[in-house]
C-alpha cells in the first residue's frame, strides 16, 4: 500500500480547475518533487497533500485513510501526527527563540521537551545558536531551525514548499543534504520547487501544468547521486560543478531574474 | 518540560518580547484598570467624605427625654452606644427664662465644645465661651440690647416653685466673648455653660435636648437610633430635614459613579477589543503557522486568551495602584481629605480587569481561529 495517494483528484474555482484528474502515488521513503510554471496547482495540491484544504472531486489516501472526507478538526490531528512542514518563508515565530520554535510543534504534537529540541538543532548544525531569535539568524539558518521543528514530532511525511527559494547557494547545499539525510533515514519527502538543480536529486520528479500531471521523470543515477554525496572525496567533483553553478545563478540574479514560486 | 510551562513561557515571550506592541494594550488596559479602581474608591468613600461635608450643616440625631425629664448622665450613656470614631459632637442644652436688663431672654447652658462641633456653620464675631462667667450672646440680642463683645452683663434667674419665699431671684454676672451669628433662631438666645446654667438655676444634671452629629449614613443612624430607644431612657429622632438631604444627594452622587464607571468600562473594552483585533490582524501568519503545524482552535483560543488575561493582570496590578492615586487626588482637592485605602479593591480591580479584557478579547479571538493554515503555504 502506498502512503500517499490521489485518484482522480479535481480542485474546481468557479470554472478554474486548480488540479484536474490528477492521480499520483507517493511510495513510504520516496523523494518526490513537484515542479511546474506559477498557477500550475502546485500549491494547491500541496495544500491538499498537507490536509489543509480538501478536494473537490477524487480521493486522497494517507496511510491508508481517504483524508478527503476528514472532517476540519480531523484534519488538524492528522497534520499534527503525519505531517511536518517546510516553507519558503521559512514562518518562524518571531518572539520565539529558536529551541522555542521547536518545542512549538513537540507542544502541540505531545509534550515539549527541550533536550529533543536542542538535539534537532544540533542535528542541523544550529545547536549554538539555540537562544537566538529569528531576527537573529540568517535565512539558511531560520530555515534549517524550520527543519528542524519540521522533524521533531518524525512526521511519516515532510511536505517543503520551495525549500530553498530564499537561500544561497551554500544554505541551498546544506539544505539538500539534510533531506537527503532524512531520506537515508526513511522519511518520505515530497518537495515543491522551481530549481531543476533541487528536483534532480529527489527520486522522481512530477511536473504540473494547468491543473494536470504532465510529465513525471524518475532518476536512474539517484542510488549513485546518494551514494557520492555521502563519500566526501568523490562529492569533490559535484561540489565543483554546483560552486559553477552557482556563479552562474548569481549572475542571473544580478540581471534580474529572480526565482519565484 | 510540561504543557502549562510551555504555554506559559511562550505567553510571556509574546508580551515580553513584543513590548512595544504589547505596551500599547497593556496601556490601554492599566488606564481602564486605573479608572475603574478610582471611580470604585470614589464610590465607597463618597458616603464618608459627604457625611463629614453634611455634619457643616448641623446636627442629625436629637435626644428628648422619653419620660418627664432628661438626665445628662442618660445622654452620655445613650451617646456611648455610638462609636467613638463616629461622634463628630454632642451637644446637650438646657432652655431657662431668664433676664437681662429685666427684660426676658431665654439663656441655653451648653457644652462649648460640643456646640462647636454639631453646629459647625455658626459664626461667632468674638470668641467662643469657654468656662465660668462667659457668655456668647446672639445677634439679635445684642442688638436689642446694644450688647458688645466684652460688655458685662447681669442675668437674673427666677426660680417657678410652689413656695413663694423661695421664689428669689438668682443673680450671675457674665463677660460677652462673642456675638453669635447664624441667620436663625439661634440669634435669639444667649449661651453659657452647663455650669454656670446649673450655678443660676441652682439645679445641676437636668438638660431640655442633645444635638448629635454622627458621620453615618440614613440606615445606620436609623439603627443607632432604634437602639437607644429600646433602652428607654433617651428618646432619639433624626433630623430628617439632613438625614433625608443627605441620603438623597449621596444616592444621585454614587448613581453618577457607578454610571461613569460603566462608561468607562464599556470603553476599555471597546479600546481593548480593538486592539486585541489589531493584535490577531498583526500575527495571522503566525496564527497560520500554529494552525498548519497543529494547533487546534481550542489552543490558539487558550493561547490568545492566556495573553488576554496576563495582560489583564499586569493592567489591573499597574491600574489598582494608579487608581488609588488618582482617587486621592481627587478626594483632596474636592472634599478636602484623604482616602482610606481599601486593600479589597486591589484583587477587586485585578479580577474585573482581567474578566474585561477577557470579555472584550472574545470576537477578536474568535477570529482568530477562522484563520485560514494554508495562507501561510501561500506566501501571503
Amino acid at each position: 500500500m502506498s502512503l500517499l495517494e490521489l485518484k482522480n483528484v479535481y480542485k474546481i474555482y468557479g470554472d478554474l480547475h486548480a488540479l484536474d484528474d490528477v492521480s499520483l502515488k507517493v511510495e513510504k521513503g520516496e523523494w518526490v518533487s513537484i515542479m511546474g510554471p506559477s498557477g500550475s496547482g502546485k500549491s494547491t495540491m500541496m495544500n491538499i497533500i498537507g490536509c489543509m484544504d480538501k478536494p473537490s472531486l477524487g480521493q486522497v489516501l494517507l496511510d491508508g485513510m481517504d483524508i478527503s472526507k476528514e472532517s476540519d478538526k480531523s484534519l488538524t490531528n492528522i497534520r499534527r501526527d503525519k505531517i511536518g512542514l517546510i516553507f519558503q518563508q521559512f514562518h518562524l515565530v518571531n518572539y520565539l527563540t529558536a529551541v522555542e520554535n521547536v518545542m512549538v510543534s513537540q507542544y502541540y504534537h505531545s509534550m515539549p521537551d527541550e533536550k529533543e529540541a536542542l538535539e534537532a538543532l544540533e542535528r542541523v548544525g544550529l545547536a549554538d545558536r539555540a537562544k537566538h531569535l529569528p531576527s537573529q539568524l540568517s535565512g539558511g539558518e531560520q530555515q534549517r531551525v524550520c527543519i528542524a521543528r519540521a522533524l521533531i514530532n518524525h512526521p511519516e511525511i515532510i511536505l517543503a514548499d520551495e525549500p530553498t527559494g530564499n537561500l544561497d547557494e551554500a544554505n541551498e547545499n546544506i539544505v539538500i543534504e539534510l533531506f537527503r539525510q532524512l531520506h537515508n533515514e526513511g522519511t518520505t519527502l515530497i518537495v515543491v520547487t522551481h530549481d531543476p538543480e533541487v528536483a534532480e536529486v529527489a527520486q522522481r520528479t512530477i511536473v504540473l501544468d494547468h491543473g494536470k500531471l504532465v510529465r513525471e521523470d524518475i532518476n536512474e543515477n539517484f542510488e549513485a547521486q546518494n551514494s557520492s554525496a555521502a563519500k566526501p572525496a568523490e562529492n569533490k567533483k559535484t561540489e565543483e560543478k554546483k560552486a559553477e553553478k552557482t556563479e552562474e545563478k548569481k549572475a542571473s540574479k544580478s540581471t534580474g531574474k529572480k526565482k519565484k514560486k | 518540560m510540561k504543557k502549562r510551562k510551555m504555554f506559559l513561557r511562550m505567553i510571556f515571550a509574546s508580551l515580553m518580547r513584543r513590548r512595544s506592541r504589547m505596551i500599547v494594550a497593556l496601556l490601554s488596559v492599566a488606564i481602564g484598570a486605573t479608572i475603574l479602581s478610582g471611580l470604585v474608591s470614589i464610590y465607597y468613600d463618597v458616603p464618608r467624605q459627604m457625611g463629614a461635608q453634611f455634619r457643616n450643616y448641623g446636627a442629625n440625631m436629637i435626644f428628648t427625654a422619653s419620660g418627664d425629664e432628661l438626665e445628662l448622665a442618660a445622654v452620655n450613656n445613650a451617646a456611648a452606644l455610638i462609636p467613638d470614631e463616629e461622634k463628630v459632637g454632642v451637644a446637650p442644652y438646657r432652655y431657662e427664662n431668664v433676664r437681662v436688663r429685666d427684660i426676658p431672654v431665654v439663656a441655653a447652658g451648653t457644652d462649648p465644645e460640643g456646640a462647636k462641633a454639631t453646629s459647625p456653620y455658626w459664626s461667632v464675631d468674638g470668641n467662643w465661651f469657654t468656662g465660668a462667667g462667659e457668655m456668647m450672646v446672639g445677634a439679635n440680642v445684642a442688638e436689642s440690647f446694644r450688647i458688645k463683645t466684652g460688655d458685662m452683663l447681669e442675668v437674673t434667674y427666677t426660680p417657678m416653685t410652689d413656695d413663694s419665699a423661695a421664689d428669689a431671684d438668682n443673680v450671675s454676672y457674665f463677660t460677652v466673648t462673642g456675638i453669635l451669628q447664624t441667620g436663625g433662631s439661634e440669634e435669639n438666645y444667649i449661651y453659657m455653660t452647663l455650669d454656670d446654667m446649673s450655678a443660676l438655676t441652682y439645679e445641676s444634671d437636668r438638660v431640655d435636648l442633645a444635638e448629635l452629629s454622627i458621620s453615618a449614613g440614613a440606615e445606620e443612624l436609623s439603627g443607632y437610633a432604634d437602639k437607644i430607644n429600646a433602652a428607654d431612657d433617651v428618646h432619639a429622632s433624626l433630623v430628617k430635614r439632613v438625614t433625608a438631604s443627605e441620603a438623597t444627594v449621596l444616592t444621585k452622587l454614587q448613581a453618577l459613579v457607578l454610571l461613569v464607571t460603566i462608561v468607562v468600562l464599556a470603553l476599555t473594552m471597546i479600546c481593548v477589543a480593538t486592539t486585541m483585533t489589531a493584535v490577531v490582524a498583526e500575527r495571522r501568519k503566525e496564527i497560520g503557522l500554529r494552525k498548519a503545524i497543529g494547533a487546534s482552535d481550542r489552543s490558539i483560543i487558550r493561547e490568545f486568551m492566556g495573553e488576554g488575561m496576563l495582560l489583564g493582570l499586569f493592567g489591573g496590578i499597574v491600574g489598582s495602584v494608579l487608581g488609588f492615586v488618582f482617587a486621592e487626588q481627587v478626594s483632596v482637592n474636592v472634599f478636602g481629605s484623604s482616602l482610606i485605602f481599601r486593600p479589597l479593591l486591589v484583587p477587586i480591580t485585578v479580577i474585573a480587569s482581567i474578566a474585561v479584557t477577557g470579555i472584550s478579547s472574545l470576537m477578536p479571538i474568535k477570529s482568530a481561529t477562522e484563520v485560514d493554515p494554508a495562507l501561510v503555504l501561500k506566501g501571503e
